[in-house]
């Protein structure tokens, strides 16, 4: 592995709140164009290590080096945004009172400045690529729906379709699949393969199947360091993951 | 040296009692017959010195003009009504008034009878008015005086008139041009040993001093100023501390129903205001039924006006706040809402005027401490916000009703999980919070006037307390509160009162963009809802 | 979101109202029964300007989730610029006849004007500190609230506290604002007596104007980009950060644009009511200026302007026959429209257009996610 082919590299990330360590000396390398799977018991540090890539919680010691040499602990969320860092929350967090197609033309990729969006106008460019993405997440005829009427999994999807807006390099998926039908578990890892083909993507999941279904590399996370890396069988193997997470 | 002086004068006065004096008394008596203005001026002074028993009576007729004098160098007092009697001891005497002629004064010896009054005034029978008296002299710094201090400490028994009076003498002492370098130094002494601003401005005034005493003077000035600072810094804290303990109680309770419940109550100021009127109608039926144990009507309003806030706060929960959970900036205007009408309903009530809460005998007047002032209601307020959150504290910790309230506060859906009826317990929460405003109005009761615009008057305060402190819990709140008093207090004097509050709330806008939260925030996942 | 319809319909009530009014006042003899006295005028204007208050409260609380608890200091500081251009008009014709200073400076025995005065004498300097004076405030408010993240009630609090610290400062003789009484007596707006019934018509007129200028402006703002960016900035902001938004800048914005809006309804409303004094600053007028909003329904536009006027109507109509109940139903205001009226009367009119199958509009519900 070379340098350049790095796309993220945690050094040694430390985060504690009011004494407990969330993340404890994690420490976490992400090629460019690979997808992997995070794992861990709660309280883990599974949240905790995503607030600290995109910008919202910043540590107490340690890096976050992005492609070649930015480091995130430095920003704020929308410059690690602007950065072609993209991010689905835990539970589903789309623009509720807009439409499924306001919400993707937000998501956009774009000047994000209030002297831009004053006057912008939606081009045949912009129209053509929202129409594209609610293709890719399946909701074609949810367009001109408000977003908070639609269901659980279709809020999921939006919010990946938005996501996919935003054109980033890296997504992080936070329990993407958490209440999901079977059905819909299956059409997301699709989906997610698929969103892997051009970019990055780390997944927080507590569903093993899905992550088996993923078939990439898992990090298994353990109060708040790595406790075992490698591929789905060769952790799930390992006796310290099996002690403390699988084996309950 | 001049303490031997003293000392030894006292001895000479006191060996010598009866006779001496007398003696010393005709003497001034015989002086006030000359014509010559200079003896009249010193009989004045030696009259007053003399201790003869009449002696005030006698420079009183002076400066009257009743004084008049036979051929015989007798003197007689002469009212307006025509009746005279002997001056040296006021027995009736029949004197027809063509044989009398008045004792003429002028300015000097007008001087003079001043001088002698004020240390006439030295030897009263009431403490108080020596006092008075000896501070006058003090203020007069004149060194005419100085006989009759000397006289006048020499027989003082209250050590507090006698240290007053060892003051006015050293400041004659510093103005009579004869006075020697070893006494001036000695009373340079005694007035930095008094520090306050009389004595500083005495020693400001000084003027043909020789090289060491005007020295002196100028290190006893500094010494003065450095205490009169930390004296005005004692006083500024204990003022900040009682406005704080004020705002400590409007607030303790705000921040209970902000912490626990998430709710800006708007008429949290008109529980204050409530609480207020608790107490005039407690004093009211008290004097009206229970007059043997009026005094103690602040111990009977206390417990009513947490109940009746509370019973209130309960019944505002219950019937509007319960609707509006999730929606602080509804709840907000809701209870603003709330607060307009109960403003008005005290207001139809009770008319809109201020009503007369009494001050119990035992909360009124204040005592010394130093150059320190400290009125017995504030000292109260004090203790009695000190009071109240120690019992709000140990309420949360050691009740039942306490931990569900804090397990509430940490996780609802958790304590609702647990078994915890939380609808039960935000009633509750309000209502405690509710009924502590309302004894915080019993206390303000006692500083402010009460009514219906009382709660409005703290309410902004009382926010800016729990902004302040941060909604965590209540020792934010009391930092929070005794800091803004304190700054409150200690800018008043620079800037003013309005201007101070001004600056405060400036400095708490810019406070608040360093610390969002506040002072104390909650932290971790909890906040982050 | 805010449609064609009431978008006409709104700018017709508003121009169309104003126009007639002064019409009937202007061309009519005073026994007419057409005839509209001339406190009606000056009435009306005094609700026209309201509106453009409640305007700029429903731009940063309907759409940006802000809800301002001291608006009405933006109001009364564009009041004070004009009411200090009306004192430099009376010149030699105040009780003290001092061609330079106004009369309670005379009175409080000052030499010359502040600088702070100087320009003052110039209508356009003067308009252009209506603008200027309550947009610096409110950038430099906002800049420090917005960027550390003060939200929810604890910045409806430090904007109280904001309104509070100006109403002590021009309480204060040495402000050099009047005082105690404010600015009054004036005679003269760009040469026209300001008592007289014509320039009262023209200024009623002219508070229309703005009210719709206003208001399209506002629309403007809250249908473009921006203003979706500002919705979903009320309802998710920490979502927009993710998305590479700003919402410091997006509040911001409309944080100085509403504060001159208020600004210029102020300095319409002083000619018009002849008197600008710092109760206009008491946190209480600012409260209520966000129930008009309410009542009319929040993040609607048009119904912060009914609101405004209805319930300032409804103030002249207590205050003078039930003087002593209009707090209670102030109140009751303030409950009853949070409890019972959520979406306030347009909600109504809304509910009752609304056919079954269309989605409910975007912005009428109070959404959750202002929640802080």
């Amino acid at each position: 592995m070379t340098e350049a082919d790095t796309l993220l590299y945690l050094d040694g990330v430390t985060v504690s709140f009011d004494g407990f360590r969330a993340l404890n000396g994690l420490s976490l390398v992400l090629e460019e164009g690979e997808m992997r799977a995070v794992i861990g018991p709660n309280g883990a540090g599974k949240t905790t290590m995503m607030d600290v890539i995109t910008g919202k919680t910043r540590p107490d010691t340690g890096s976050v080096i992005y492609q070649a040499g930015t480091d995130l602990t430095k920003l704020d969320e929308p410059a690690i945004a602007a950065l072609g860092i993209g991010r689905k929350f835990q539970k589903p967090t789309v623009f509720e009172p807009q439409t499924v197609w306001d919400n993707l033309l937000l998501a956009l990729a774009g000047d994000r400045r209030p002297k831009f969006s004053l006057w912008a106008r939606e081009s045949a460019a912009e129209r053509a690529r929202i129409e594209q993405i609610l293709e890719t997440v399946r909701l074609p005829e949810q367009r001109h729906r408000r977003a908070g009427d639609l269901s659980h999994g279709q809020k999921q999807w939006l919010e990946i379709g938005m996501l996919l807006a935003q054109e980033p390099r890296l997504l992080l998926v936070d329990e993407p699949v958490a209440g999901m039908t079977d059905a819909e578990t299956e059409q997301t890892a699709e989906l997610l393969r698929e969103i892997n083909l051009t970019r990055a993507v780390v997944v927080v999941e507590h569903d093993m199947a899905f992550v088996r279904a993923l078939g990439v590399k898992v990090t298994v996370l353990h109060e708040g360091s790595v406790l075992s890396e490698g591929s789905i069988d060769h952790v799930s193997e390992d006796p310290r993951v099996i002690e403390v997470y699988l084996g309950r | 040296m001049f303490r031997w002086l003293a000392l030894a004068l006292l001895a000479v006065l006191w060996l010598a009692p009866g006779p001496g004096r007398a003696q010393l008394a005709d003497e001034a008596l015989t002086a006030l017959t000359s014509t010559s203005f200079n003896s009249i001026r010193e009989g004045v002074e030696a009259l007053a010195a003399s201790g003869h028993p009449r002696a005030q009576s006698i420079i009183l007729a002076l400066q009257a003009g009743k004084l008049f004098l036979r051929g015989d160098k007798v003197l007689f007092i002469k009212d307006e009504d025509g009746s005279v009697i002997e001056a040296a001891t006021g027995a009736a005497a029949d004197v027809p008034a063509s044989a009398l002629k008045p004792v003429r004064v002028n300015n000097a010896v007008r001087g003079a009878i001043d001088a002698a009054l004020g240390a006439l005034r030295l030897f009263a029978p009431d403490a108080a008015a020596r006092l008075q008296a000896a501070e006058a002299v003090f203020r007069s710094r004149d060194p005419a005086a100085l006989p009759a201090l000397q006289r006048a400490m020499a027989s003082e028994p209250d050590a507090k008139v006698k240290r007053r009076m060892e003051q006015a003498h050293a400041t004659a002492l510093l103005f009579l041009p004869e006075a020697k370098e070893s006494d001036r130094l000695a009373a340079v002494m005694t007035l930095r040993a008094r520090g306050d601003i009389e004595a500083r401005s005495t020693l400001g005034n000084l003027t043909g001093q020789t090289q060491a005493v005007a020295e002196a003077a100028a290190t006893a000035i500094t010494a003065i100023d450095r205490n009169l600072q930390l004296w005005s810094l004692l006083q500024s804290v204990f003022y900040g501390l009682s406005l704080g303990s004020v705002l400590l109680l409007a607030a303790a309770g705000l921040a209970i129903t902000f912490g626990v419940m998430g709710v800006i109550n708007m008429a949290h100021g008109e529980m204050v205001m409530i609480g207020a009127y608790v107490t005039f109608v407690t004093q009211q039926a008290m004097k009206a039924y229970l007059p043997g144990i009026y005094q103690a009507n602040l111990l009977f309003a206390i417990p009513l006006a947490f109940i009746v806030a509370g019973l209130i706060g309960i019944a505002i929960e219950r019937t509007l706040i319960r609707w509006l959970y999730g929606r602080p900036l509804e709840t907000l205007l809701a209870t603003w809402g709330l607060s307009l009408v109960l403003q008005q309903a005290v207001r139809s009530l009770f008319g809109a005027s201020n009503r007369d809460v009494d001050t119990p005998a035992w909360m009124s007047g204040a005592t010394e401490l130093g150059s320190l002032t400290l009125t017995w209601n504030r000292m109260y307020i004090i203790l009695f916000a000190f009071l109240v959150l120690a019992a709000l504290m140990a309420a949360l910790r050691y009740t039942s009703l306490g931990l569900r309230m804090r397990a509430v506060t940490q996780n609802r859906q958790m304590a609702a999980a647990m078994g915890i009826r939380t609808p039960w317990i935000d009633a509750l929460t309000f209502g405690l919070g509710s009924g502590v405003a309302g004894m915080a109005g019993v206390a303000l009761s006692q500083i402010d006037n009460v009514s219906p615009n009382l709660g409005q008057n703290y309410i902004i305060d009382s926010f800016m307390v729990v902004v302040f402190g941060g909604v965590g819990n209540l020792w934010g709140t009391t930092l929070g509160a005794l800091t803004l008093g304190i700054v409150n207090k200690f800018l008043e004097p620079v800037a003013g009162a309005v201007l101070g509050k001004i600056v405060v709330l400036i400095l708490l806008i810019l406070f608040i963009q360093r610390r969002p939260r506040g002072m104390f925030p909650l932290k971790g996942r909890a906040a982050e809802t | 979101m805010i449609s064609h319809r009431v978008t006409l319909l709104t700018l017709a009530l508003v121009f169309g109202g104003a126009v007639l009014l002064a019409v009937l006042n202007q061309f009519t003899p005073p026994g007419s029964a057409l005839h509209v006295p001339p406190y009606v005028i000056a009435l009306v204007g005094k609700y026209l300007c309201f509106a453009m208050l409640a305007l700029a409260v429903d731009l940063v609380w309907g759409f940006g989730g802000i809800l301002p608890l001291g608006h009405a200091a933006f109001f009364a500081l564009g009041g004070y610029a004009m009411g200090m251009y009306l004192m430099r008009q009376i010149g030699t014709r105040g009780v003290y006849g001092n061609a330079m200073l106004p009369d309670f400076m005379v009175f409080l025995g000052w030499k010359a004007l502040p600088w702070y005065w100087s320009g003052f004498e110039w209508f356009a300097f003067a308009a252009l500190m209506v603008v200027l004076v309550p947009a610096v405030l409110a950038l430099v408010f906002g800049w420090l609230a917005f960027r550390s993240r003060v939200t929810g009630v604890y910045l409806s609090i430090i904007t109280q506290a904001l309104t509070y610290a100006l109403l002590l400062a021009f309480f204060r003789n040495d402000m050099g604002f009047g005082g105690n009484n404010g600015l009054t007596d004036f005679k003269d707006i760009v040469g026209f007596p300001v008592q007289a019934d014509p320039t009262r018509a023209s200024l009623l007129v002219l508070s229309a104007l703005f009210l719709c200028g206003q208001f399209l402006l506002a629309r403007f703002v809250v249908m473009s980009r921006f203003g979706k960016v500002l919705i979903a900035v009320r309802d998710t902001e920490s979502r927009t950060r993710f998305l590479g938004y700003r919402p410091e800048s997006y509040k911001l914005v409309v944080w100085v644009l509403s504060a001159i809006m208020a600004g210029i309804g102020g300095a319409l409303y002083v000619p018009q009511v002849g008197i600008i004094n710092p109760s206009e600053f008491s946190p209480a007028n600012s409260i209520e200026a966000v129930i008009w909003v309410a009542v009319g329904g929040r993040g609607t536009l048009s119904g912060a302007i009914l609101g405004a006027v209805l319930v300032n109507f409804g103030k002249t109509w207590f205050t003078s026959a039930l003087p002593e109940l209009w707090l209670f139903a102030l109140g009751a205001l303030f409950i009853g429209v949070t409890l019972l009226l959520p979406e306030g009367v347009m909600g109504l009119f809304r509910a009752r257009a609304a056919k079954p199958g269309t989605a409910p509009e975007a912005e009428a519900a109070p959404a959750k996610g202002m929640v802080t």
